[in-house]
């Protein structure tokens, strides 16, 4: 059986950064696994710009900001296997892996930092009615056949769910001669980023319909239509508001879960909030040695913070492996409270914290001049005070150290609405 | 000139030719759909029931025990997935008690094994997810699941080798009688046949009324279903079922052969004899009325949602038989439930019929034995790695929810009547049917398939018939 001291599952964006940590904090015996046959995971079908402005302070496409990082992949002699699906890990490290080029085998690993990503919801998960024709296609599958494959799965779109990528595609099926008739939104306000909005719907006179659904798809082989439907208060639709567009494709784009079925067969815990690891302040998660990071962990809105992440998933593996002993004492809770939906991490080691620690989130829904709060027990352990605060946009904070000395009781990170 | 032909490519009328397969006859299987499998056969809840809630002495009741009996034996011969995983008919009233004792008492009479009535608590031991308010079930240890795509695929892949024609794409537009037979027109021309079979599930009255005045009518009876993930699939072992009605056996919670948790259906009749969509109204009416039985069903792990629509008779029975004004036109109609479990035994029914019509003489070469196609993650490494050096493509994942291989694509497209859209590769391999719903393996599925037909990826279609092929006809 192969041994290593470090796997990585998946050659994403998170991977080979937590690669390139590990191996610059000097863990030499690593290797990624890769399911797709190149590098750089989903950054390859994000053909447009604006990645990388924090890392790199300038603007690339998804395949040169992957590219920055297959450079230092390939610099530092990494090894990688591409076309290899990782099927299993057991409690122990044992992974099971198969390759056209290797076959199936079972390796073993030291440590695991588990970066396969997310998946889209699909149009089953969301409950809409009516036929099952053939014309629907989650955002990300039709901007991998349009972008990879040069297919164009129709002329005239509607896009149910304004994520990002709904948005990117609404501009790119724009851009490849489709007409987009309305991007469809649940909510009041747009799970997008504002720039996404101002970019791919405003700049093309795309209308994004809030607080509406698809409330029925006609067309029993090849898609006619959809029927769209504002909703009330509570998310169902007013009868008599139906409006029905005509269309060939309907691209959802309505959230993206954590793909953990693998952390799970290790008896990773997974946090019911975010559908990804239950992780402490070193991103391990209730396992040993079983790091997480970036959209496996929790769904990021930046690239760039999933590399940041990573790096630190990468260099704790690489602690780890070097024998750093496992964290003293137990660690505190920390749990979303009022307007936040979750946190990472849920748990940190208050001693093992060394200047200061990230605690990332997303707010439940649009917070204006109020201010993130965090506390324990009543004590004010951080304050951040903000215009806007919106659920499309993944906060990350830093709290010293010092504020953290002493805390005993579980830390609430919440928002104080109205309080500037 | 066909020995016969049978219209309808569904569980009924492929059992029908793999059994004729036996003989030496000519036979043709005619479908307007582009695959075997594509109507009531490919959405119902995928149960060989038992056979306790048909009525003593109907067809329904003599062609169920005996397709039931039939199953495990053929998902052997031309491997098919089949699990016998008993069932349960829960009672949430105590006055309801004595309905299942009849239940249980028809099951005898029918011929149905160990059937009988328990507790409760007796019910919540062996299914510890049914709800506090059950009062009562019915347990019917030889109840099982089958995959309903692969087996009617196997019976079809079977009745092929063995040499039946199939001519899918093809619609019946009329039949006409002839002094030897009928000539079945259809979009693609004419067919003479000595007899013929009409399997044609909803349209089995209009083709019916194509040669008979005797007045036949089926109704569509509009079935929704949820879909839950595998991970789901562990909250019950048994098929759990409530109580029967006059509108079918109610909403049933299952395990698939797979390991999904299947729940539905819903009971409606419509006329639209192609209306499969789901409505808000069947979803929430599933939902509701599944958690009468069981409790803790996760919803959040639904993956997908579809529509079934049985072939309901005016009879309340199955109409299998010679029409008396057609000689040698023979109805397999009103196949709803227990359709799927009767199948192999409507095979014979038919067969038995037709051997007063035509001569049935056994072939000497007939093969029994259909293999069906490689499933690599059930394999242990060291037989993946037997595939993977005969053919690198059995170590390319191309569905990661499902871990199906390019190699199990490859075979679903390149086998005798192999699948030309998505939809045939995803029930021919379960590529696509997991939790992402195709998102991640379509692009290559379609790769595959626009390889094979030598036509463009964007030109690949999900379900339905190429419109080359409706060209072909002109």
């Amino acid at each position: 059986m192969r041994e290593f001291e470090l796997a990585i599952i998946g050659g994403g964006p998170a991977g080979m950064a937590a690669a390139v940590a590990a191996r610059e904090a000097g863990i030499e015996d690593i290797v990624i696994f890769e399911r797709d046959t190149q590098l750089g995971g989903i950054l390859n079908q994000c053909i447009h710009n604006g990645f990388g402005l924090h890392t790199f302070k300038e603007e690339l496409t998804g395949p040169e900001y992957a590219e920055r990082y297959i450079e230092q992949v390939l610099a530092l002699g990494i090894p990688y296997e591409l076309g290899t699906m990782v099927l299993g890990i057991s409690k122990d490290k044992e992974i099971s892996i198969i390759s056209r080029t290797r076959g199936a085998e079972t390796v073993k690993a030291k440590a695991i930092v588990l970066a396969m990503g997310c998946r889209e919801r699909p149009r089953g998960a969301l409950g809409i009615a009516g036929f099952r024709p053939q014309g629907v296609y989650t955002a990300g599958t039709a901007q991998k056949l349009v972008n990879c494959e040069g297919v164009i799965p129709g002329k005239e779109v509607v896009i149910l769910g304004s994520g990002d990528i709904g948005l990117i595609m609404a501009r790119r099926m724009t851009l490849e001669g489709a007409k987009v008739r309305a991007v469809v939104e649940l909510m009041p306000y747009s799970s997008g980023l504002k720039r996404n909005i101002v970019q791919c719907l405003d700049d093309y006179g795309i209308p994004l319909m809030l607080s509406h659904t698809v409330v029925d798809i006609k067309g029993k082989q090849k898609l006619e239509g959809v029927v769209v439907a504002a909703v009330d208060e509570k998310n169902n639709p007013i009868e008599g508001t139906e409006e029905y567009f005509p269309c060939d494709t309907l691209l959802l784009s309505c959230g993206l879960i954590p793909e953990n079925e693998l952390s799970k067969s290790a008896g990773v815990e997974l946090s019911p909030l975010t559908n990804g690891p239950s992780v402490d302040e070193s991103l391990e998660t209730n396992i040993e040695g079983v790091y997480a990071c970036g959209n496996v962990l929790h769904v990021h809105d930046l690239v760039d913070f999933v590399s940041e992440e990573a790096v630190r998933a990468g260099k704790n593996a690489a602690e780890y492996i070097k024998g750093k002993p496992a964290a003293p004492g137990t660690p505190v809770n920390v749990k979303p409270a009022n307007g936040v939906r979750y946190t990472v991490p849920s748990k940190l080691y208050i001693e093992s914290v060394e200047e200061s620690v990230h605690i990332r989130f997303r707010v439940t829904g649009v917070f204006k001049g109020s201010a993130i709060v965090v506390k324990s027990a009543g004590r004010e352990l951080f304050r951040k005070r903000g215009r806007i605060f919106v659920p499309s946009e993944m906060q990350d904070i830093i709290i010293k150290k010092q504020a953290l000395e002493g805390i005993t009781d579980d830390i609430t990170v919440e928002i104080e609405e109205g309080s500037v | 000139m066909y020995d016969v032909v049978i219209i309808g490519a569904g569980a009924s009328g492929c059992a029908t030719a793999r059994e004729l397969s036996r003989f030496s006859l000519s036979v043709c299987v005619i479908d307007k759909e582009s695959d075997v499998c594509e109507g009531t056969s490919k959405a119902n809840s995928a149960i060989v029931h038992a056979g306790f809630d048909c009525v003593p002495g109907t067809l329904k009741a003599k062609l169920n025990v005996r397709g039931s009996e039939l199953m495990p034996g053929l998902s052997k011969q031309l491997d098919f997935a089949f699990k016998n995983n008993g069932a349960l008919v829960l009672c949430f009233d105590k006055e309801q008690i004595p309905g299942l004792e009849e239940l249980a008492e028809r099951g005898r009479q029918n011929g149905v094994k160990d059937v009988r009535v328990i507790s409760g608590d007796e019910a919540r031991q062996l299914e510890p997810a049914l709800t506090d308010e059950v009062e009562a079930a019915l347990y019917a240890p030889t109840s099982g699941i089958v995959c309903p795509f692969e087996m009617t695929l196997a019976f079809a892949e079977n009745a092929y080798e063995n040499g039946v024609e199939f001519r899918l794409s093809t619609c019946v537009t009329c039949i006409d009688k002839t002094d030897a037979g009928y000539t079945v027109h259809t979009d693609k021309g004419d067919v003479e046949t000595k007899t013929v079979v009409n399997a044609a599930g909803v349209y089995a009255d209009k083709l019916h009324a194509m040669v008979s005045s005797e007045p036949m009518n089926i109704i569509p009876r509009r079935g929704e279903y949820m879909l839950l993930d595998r991970e789901a699939g562990g909250l019950v072992s048994h098929t759990v079922f409530q109580q029967p009605t006059k509108m079918g056996k109610g909403i049933l919670v299952t395990p698939t052969v797979h390991g999904n948790l299947l729940l539905g259906p819903t009971a409606e009749d419509i006329e639209d004899k192609e209306n499969t969509a789901t409505t808000r109204a069947g979803t929430a009416e599933v939902r509701a009325k599944a958690q009468l039985s069981v409790k803790g069903i996760p919803f959040g792990k639904v993956i997908t949602g579809f529509t079934g629509l049985r072939a309901v008779g005016d009879t309340h029975d199955f109409i299998i038989g010679e029409c008396a004004d057609a000689k040698g036109f023979i109805d397999v109609a009103g196949i709803e439930s227990p359709g799927l479990s009767s199948a192999p035994a409507i095979a014979e029914y038919v067969r038995d019929i037709l051997a007063g019509i035509i001569t049935l003489e056994e072939k000497p070469d007939f093969k029994a034995e259909r293999k069906g196609i490689t499933k690599m993650a059930a394999l242990s490494d060291e037989d993946k790695n037997k595939m993977i050096a005969l053919d690198p493509a059995y170590g390319q994942i191309v569905c990661r929810c499902e871990s199906i291989t390019e190699g199990e694509i490859k075979e679903a497209i390149d086998r005798p009547l192999g699948a030309t859209t998505l939809d045939g590769v995803k029930r021919r391999t379960r590529a696509g049917m997991g939790r992402c719903q195709a998102g991640f393996c379509s692009p290559r599925t379609m790769a595959l398939i626009a390889e094979k037909l030598g036509i463009g990826i964007g030109e690949v279609r999900k379900n339905g018939c190429y419109e080359s092929e409706v060209e072909d006809n002109a």
